[in-house]
């Protein structure tokens, strides 16, 4: 019995404040796994945040952190905390299936460098998270394995496409998971799922390794139960590295250094466009609200025009969907993955193993992404968004000439009831509106939670920086965050 | 868009993407990808004239690798997956008339 | 009355560099190898994977667009051509489209009609397909992607060129630019240079072009020759009988020397092009294009008008042997080392021309080292060896550039140099063959030849004939 509820205790964590405790001998990295595969044993069933469990081998890689601990040889942050990993970040050795039963059987050969680093860091990877099939979606309900349920409401979607990671952290099944954000698929269900999630700045964490969606829009990023810990995940997972083009070399990211409650003289604009038609009143409510508790510490916060805003989807779904027609091309049953059965002809073959290896909406964004790649359409479809997309990204430009940051909801509803999204894509689609167009223009975003709706559901702020500004980011998330729990909210 | 998504351009863009729909799929994804092309027809209404498109959001340039070989014998590796392997070679179905 | 044709030809020129590494990874770009041995991630498209640029296949396209007087653009792009094949891992190749690193240059070319330019469209880098092998016992397709990622060039020309002489004029001119680069030894049989040949027919005097046909499969001149006026006559069969040409692809089987279409109703010709965002831009600027510029190398012009200067070589040898980079590396090489730039001529003119045309190999396949040829003329000028011997030895470096000293050393092929002995062989022939001697006495100058050819073979040829003869005189004067 006491050690239960010590167990427990140890469950409500940080996973900065696990560490510290493994550290300090007061407990150890065996038995935070112990305790997470606990929690996982007890909870999973409900709300199925993984596709793939590695039990033996997390308790294995747990005992050797400890002894690397003991050892001296790890003494980071993250040294023994038990981590979840989106399913479309490769691990070596251990399945990656995207959610898809393309990649049903298939192991990576390598590790992603966001992954390596954390395990270098010490870091203990449990399994596999859900997520919508090749990270398409915006609930989590297109994995091929069966959806993921809300932790705060299982009869809720936990948003997508990284839900599985964000049920997993507000579940207690892991101390904190990497998900990856090409439209808000971080921002998002993490918002949904009442937790903390980050979409740094393009190219600050390496895609080697990250199965790619929409190439110029992928972007990896912690989501973590508090913003200490996000802040310390994405200090180790930044990093430059030489095997991806388009990853940058930067200098700034000590980002824990940025954990100060201090907003003062900080401008902080919220678009009018972000908190009009669409937007539930208690969302618009709850966000207005946090607005005013970085007012009271501070910050100057103002309505303006960001302009552009009703474009930022249909530009998205070109890019992103010209971009994955062309990326999922490589799954084609010769390789790895799922081959139809039978004897035919290749290009039968071809057909019918991609017919049958992607889901619905997967087959929807390659033919989309086709279409207007497609010879006599490019020019109207996919070059006008590359257009429309450096007409954003210049309307941001102006934004951050005069603020310091952007304030808005994370979603224009808390999470809906599973079931309900699919039926309509174009009414999916529209739900990423405020995370959007922080990918079209490369800039950081942080959704943190700030209430719940009347039904419990968990309400999620989101602050958008101009490129490399996640420091700002985390020092108003973090002194939000600690307004908000002094003040009871 | 909408209403031009006809039966031929949803039989060949599924030709272009390598997929089999069925006949309620193509139903579907011509009824989709209509209303998605009069969605994304909106962007239309922006005067994008001497707009540069923007492919990379960043001015990152000229990364190389320098010519040097770092990989070993990587045949055990790209096999491991194959669904099908003959002497060393991943087996595929007749190319050759 | 038979109208008149014209045949209008355009190339396309595919050329693998001569880089250590594939194009984006860090795999091997060497022959040989089990299937798939120089793989990684990254060459077979597995998930995940990205590609980086190697900076030397920036660097030889540059300088083959210099060599061809492009213009090199100051900014250029990788795009994704998009294609199921199973020899493309990606199911895209990644390749240049709507920025290509050259332009608008041009090669001269010397026509029965004098000197022609003919234009260079563009020059583009991408990557190479992997390998695709018919397993007849099983009725399958084997894939090996050691080639995959193998970096290209493409040579595009314009449709400048008008016969078939004038085609392998340009090609032999370009594949010449290209080695004297060493960007690649353009080996067509192997594969290192692809020519694909866009080929269209009209009559005299018209303005538009015809409808055109891209011939594949083309793995020799002659094949190309055979290709080019076998497709001529196809296009104007079909045009005399009052059909059209079909644009299409075709592929040239030079065994049944005749040509098939390659369409395939699977294959919708639609690449879907679009910039790789997994790449990041290239900026040239004038700085990079000076540093390349003045890494040229002396051209076939320069390297004979220097020739005609520096040595004392007759024209005609100039021209073959600057007609090949490697031959001419390793007559400069070898001359610098001996000395004897005569004599290295001679050697390259004579035995290894020869050499080459009864092995039906390329100048660039010799495989004589400079020090080796070198050392083979001085022991011919330190009378070690004879004539005949050294022609011997030499065959034997051709197979496998053996060391001359060596060799001689090991065989015992040093010419005998030992009066006394030579004398007392000499002695035995004359008493040996009473009536070639009689012969000679006789006037017969010819039995004197018959008498060396003896005691060069007593000596099993170690001998210098030169003496063999000034011994014979001598004995046969004293008798």
């Amino acid at each position: 019995m006491v050690r239960e509820v010590m167990k427990m205790e140890l469950l409500s964590l940080s996973a900065v404040a696990l560490s510290a405790a493994i550290r300090e001998g007061k407990t150890s990295a065996p038995e935070a796994m112990k305790a997470v595969l606990e929690q996982i044993h007890r909870t999973e069933e409900i709300y199925h945040c993984y596709v793939t469990i590695d039990r033996d081998g997390a308790m294995k890689r747990a005992e050797m952190a400890q002894r690397r601990i003991e050892a001296g040889e790890l003494t980071g942050p993250l040294a023994g905390v038990p981590m979840a990993v989106k399913d479309n970040l490769c691990t070596e050795g251990m399945r990656t299936t995207c959610s898809s039963r393309i990649l049903e059987q298939y192991v990576p050969t390598f590790t992603a460098r966001a992954v390596e680093n954390l395990e270098d860091a010490g870091a203990v990877l449990i399994g596999k998270t859900n997520m919508d099939e090749f990270a398409m979606g915006s609930t989590t309900e297109t994995s091929w394995y069966g959806p993921t349920r809300n932790p705060r409401s299982p009869e809720h979607v936990p948003g997508g496409s990284s839900g599985g990671s964000a049920a997993a952290v507000a579940a207690g099944e892991c101390f904190f998971a990497l998900g990856s954000d090409t439209g808000g698929s971080i921002r998002q269900p993490a918002g949904y799922c009442g937790v903390v999630g980050m979409k740094p700045t393009y190219g600050t964490v390496s895609r080697y390794g990250l199965v790619a969606y929409g190439s110029s829009l992928d972007q990896i990023g912690p989501l973590t139960g508090n913003v200490s810990d996000c802040a310390a995940v994405l200090e180790v997972i930044a990093s430059h590295d030489p095997r991806d083009s388009t990853s940058v070399e930067r200098q700034d990211t000590d980002f824990t250094n940025a954990l100060t409650t201090d907003v003062t003289g900080m401008k902080i604009g919220i678009p009018r466009d972000y908190l009009g038609e669409g937007l539930d009143s208690e969302v618009k409510a709850a966000v207005l609200r946090a607005a005013s508790v970085l007012r009271e510490q501070g910050a100057i916060v103002e309505e303006f025009d960001l302009g552009l805003v009703q474009y930022a989807i249909p530009t998205y779904y070109t890019i992103a969907a010209a971009e994955a027609s062309s990326n999922l091309e490589r799954f084609d049953g010769i390789k790895y993955g799922y081959r139809a059965p039978g004897d035919m002809g290749l290009h039968a073959m071809y057909k019918k193993t991609r017919s049958q290896g992607f889901g619905p909406e997967v087959k929807r964004r390659i033919m989309l992404g086709s279409f207007v790649l497609s010879s006599g359409y490019y020019d109207a479809y996919y070059l006008k968004a590359l257009k429309v997309k450096a007409m954003i990204r210049r309307a941001f430009d102006q934004a951050f000439a005069e603020y310091d940051l952007i304030l808005g909801p994370v979603a224009p509803t808390t999470a809906p009831r599973l079931g309900e999204s699919l039926a309509d894509p174009i009414r999916m689609y529209l739900g990423d509106i405020y995370t959007i167009s922080a990918n079209l223009a490369g800039l950081p975003g942080i959704c943190v939670p700030c209430g719940r709706d009347a039904g419990g559901l968990p309400i999620g702020l989101q602050l958008v920086g101009d490129c490399f500004q996640e420091k700002k980011i985390l020092r108003a998330a973090f002194t939000y965050e600690q307004a908000a729990k002094s003040s009871g909210l | 868009m909408a209403g031009r998504i006809t039966e031929e351009i949803i039989e060949y863009v599924s030709i272009l993407a390598k997929l089999e729909l069925s006949d309620e799929e193509k139903e579907r994804a011509g009824r989709d990808m209509g209303n998605m092309l009069e969605y994304i027809d909106r962007l239309g209404e922006l005067d994008t004239t001497g707009v540069e498109p923007m492919s990379h959001v960043f001015p990152v340039r000229n990364v190389f690798r320098e010519d040097v070989v770092t990989n070993g014998d990587g045949s055990r590796e790209t096999l491991q997956n194959a669904p099908e392997e003959k002497d060393n070679m991943f087996v595929v179905p007749r190319t050759f008339d | 009355m038979a109208r008149e044709y014209e045949t209008v030809i355009g190339l396309e020129v595919h050329v693998e560099l001569a880089t250590r590494t594939k194009i984006f990874c860090g795999c091997s770009t060497a022959f040989g190898g089990r299937p798939n041995a120089h793989t990684c991630p990254v060459c077979t498209g597995m998930p995940g994977s990205l590609p980086v640029l190697n900076r030397k296949v920036l660097e030889y396209a540059v300088s083959v667009g210099l060599a061809m007087n492009c213009a090199i653009a100051r900014e250029c792009k990788f795009d994704r051509k998009n294609y199921f094949y199973p020899d493309n891992p990606q199911n895209y190749q990644i390749s240049q489209l709507y920025v290509p690193v050259c332009g608008n240059g041009r090669i001269e070319i010397d026509t029965q009609e004098g000197s022609k330019k003919i234009g260079i469209h563009e020059i583009h880098m991408e990557e190479d397909a992997g390998k695709l092998i018919h397993d007849a016992w099983e009725d399958c397709t084997l894939v090996d992607y050691n080639r995959s990622g193998v970096p290209l060039i493409e040579i595009v020309t314009e449709p400048d060129l008008r016969s078939s002489q004038e085609v392998i004029a340009f090609l032999e001119k370009l594949r010449l630019i290209i080695q004297y680069l060493g960007a690649s030894d353009c080996k067509l049989q192997e594969g290192s240079m692809r020519v694909d040949v866009n080929l269209s027919v009209r009559e005299r005097g018209a303005s538009a072009y015809g409808t055109r046909t891209e011939m594949k499969n083309l793995n020799s001149f002659h094949a190309i020759s055979r290709a080019i006026e076998g497709e001529k006559s196809r296009q104007i069969d079909l045009l005399e009988s009052g059909e059209a040409v079909v644009q299409e692809t075709r592929r040239w089987d030079d065994d049944k020397g005749c040509s098939h279409t390659m369409r395939s109703k699977e294959d919708a010709q639609d690449y879907r092009y679009f910039p790789d965002p997994d790449l990041v831009p290239i900026c040239i600027s004038q700085e990079y294009l000076d540093k390349i510029r003045a890494g040229l190398p002396e051209f076939r012009t320069e390297k004979m008008a220097r020739y005609q200067a520096e040595y004392d070589i007759p024209a005609y040898d100039i021209e073959i042997i600057t007609g090949s980079k490697h031959m001419a590396d390793l007559f400069e090489a070898a001359t610098a080392i001996c000395g004897q730039p005569k004599k290295v001529s001679n050697w390259l003119m004579g035995e290894t021309m020869r050499l080459l045309r009864e092995q039906e190999k390329d100048p660039q396949d010799i495989l004589v080292s400079p020090g080796h040829l070198a050392a083979l003329i001085e022991l011919v000028e330190k009378k070690e060896i004879n004539g005949s011997v050294a022609k011997e030895v030499y065959e034997v470096m051709f197979a496998r550039d053996v060391d001359p000293v060596q060799y001689v050393e090991d065989r015992g092929l040093k010419t005998v140099n030992d009066e006394g002995a030579l004398r007392s062989v000499v002695e035995e022939v004359i008493a040996a063959n009473p009536r070639s001697v009689s012969d000679y006495r006789g006037g017969k100058e010819k039995a004197l030849g018959f008498l060396v050819g003896q005691t060069m073979k007593a000596m099993k040829g170690k001998a210098d004939p030169v003496s063999v003869d000034r011994l014979l005189r001598e004995l046969l004067q004293g008798m």
